[in-house]
């Protein structure tokens, strides 16, 4: 059987789904806020395909939104990351 | 792509991936959570060097500027911001990461279909499950967007936490929708014309903004948390649309398992507040008046 890349990437869709699915479970209340800001910095992953988008010299629309792309998605993983530590941080210290 | 490159960045791809997961669970552990928020970042910065020794020589100037300016942003809101304004700051950047998926998309279909100015449809010219996944990065990101930035606003009382109830919401909620699923098709399959292609594009994003708007400014203050962690699993599903489109399986991943996650999570945080996922979920369509009621109560 040969498997074009669409089949492989809903093949590693759905697994990932399942991956997703077992790794949260019985997550104490306290936890909430920072593992929904450590996911959210995750999914910034976006970055990758914006820097597919902006590598070119000339002044296009393509470049500009690849660009702000990049600089949105850049803001969601650095600042995500940080203050999840913040909150972490701050976590460990009370208990 | 060289060969021996390739499968270089295709392992780094796959360490990056393997990292992800382990982050993600250990964030979900209290002794491991803040090792595993390091081991994820580290991740990030993986899959960032991965994608630059891919590109390999070409014009930086571009993703520099986009480099350095969000860092440098990102880096200033993180250390700015106080302890108690966390909810609302997650929401915003939940939406940058929205934002950016949407970007991604129309700037793909600019770079291989409106700058060459080919003439077809999108499903033609990229294949019809990039045309597809174009679209639902689009409606996806946008929705993201304009909802974590309503979320924000709620969260830090720029609009008023309780809920905004317009007439006739879920008839141009509905309207909205399909406004926006005849936009993407459009776009897709039937539009021949790179210029009508770009309209296409661009009316589907104000559409799906729209939408995000529509759909979170009902939802009362109370139940925000959950709908941030509702919006953080979209925004995972737009990476993974945007994955698709540029047929990247670290994107796929990552993306698929913040969703799958996000929803999770949506679950654990409504049962922790004795509330039904459904009623949070469809709040902006149909229960979200009572609903949102009782939780302002609570």
């Amino acid at each position: 059987m040969v498997m074009g890349p669409l089949l492989i990437g809903l093949y590693v869709f759905v697994l990932s789904v399942f991956v997703g699915f077992e790794v949260i479970n019985k997550v104490p209340a306290t936890l909430h806020t920072p593992l929904m800001s450590g996911a959210n910095a995750i999914s910034g992953i976006t970055i990758v395909g914006a820097l597919y988008t902006a590598k070119t010299a000339e002044v296009s629309v393509s470049n500009v939104l690849g660009a702000v792309a990049i600089a949105l998605a850049m803001i969601n993983v650095v600042g995500g990351f940080w203050v999840t530590d913040r909150m972490l941080k701050m976590f460990g210290r009370r208990g | 792509m060289s060969g021996a490159v390739g499968i270089a960045v295709a392992l780094i791809y796959l360490v990056s991936a393997i990292l992800f997961v382990f982050g993600l669970k250990r964030l979900a552990r209290v002794r491991t959570a803040r090792q595993g928020n390091g081991i994820a970042a580290f991740a990030m910065l993986l899959a960032i060097v991965g994608t630059l020794v891919e590109l390999g020589w070409v014009d930086y100037r571009w993703i520099l500027a986009g480099l350095v300016a969000g860092s440098a942003i990102g880096a200033v809101i993180a250390v700015r911001v106080p302890m108690t304004a966390m909810p609302e700051m997650v929401a915003i950047l939940n939406g940058f990461g929205g934002a950016a998926s949407a970007l991604v998309a129309i700037s793909i279909y600019w770079v291989d279909i409106v700058e060459p100015s080919r003439a077809g449809t999108a499903a033609s010219l990229m294949g019809g499950a990039e045309a597809l996944t174009a679209f639902l990065s689009i409606l996806i990101g946008g929705v993201t967007f304009s909802g974590s930035v309503v979320a924000y606003a709620k969260l830090n009382g720029s609009l008023p936490g309780r809920p905004i109830l317009l007439p006739g919401r879920h008839a141009l909620n509905l309207v909205l929708l399909a406004a926006s699923v005849a936009l993407g098709l459009a776009f897709s399959y039937t539009v021949g014309d790179p210029a009508e292609g770009a309209v296409a594009a661009w009316g589907l994003l104000g559409a799906s903004l729209a939408l995000g708007v529509l759909l979170v400014i009902p939802i009362g203050g109370a139940d925000m948390p959950v709908v941030v962690s509702l919006l953080n699993s979209y925004s995972g599903l737009a990476a993974c649309a945007t994955g698709f489109v540029i047929g990247n399986n670290l994107l796929i991943i990552s993306g698929a398992m913040v969703g799958a996650a996000g929803i999770i999570l949506t679950r654990i945080m409504c049962e922790a507040m004795n509330r039904s996922l459904v009623s949070v979920v469809l709040g902006g369509f149909g229960g979200g008046d009572s609903a949102t009621a009782e939780g302002a109560a609570s």
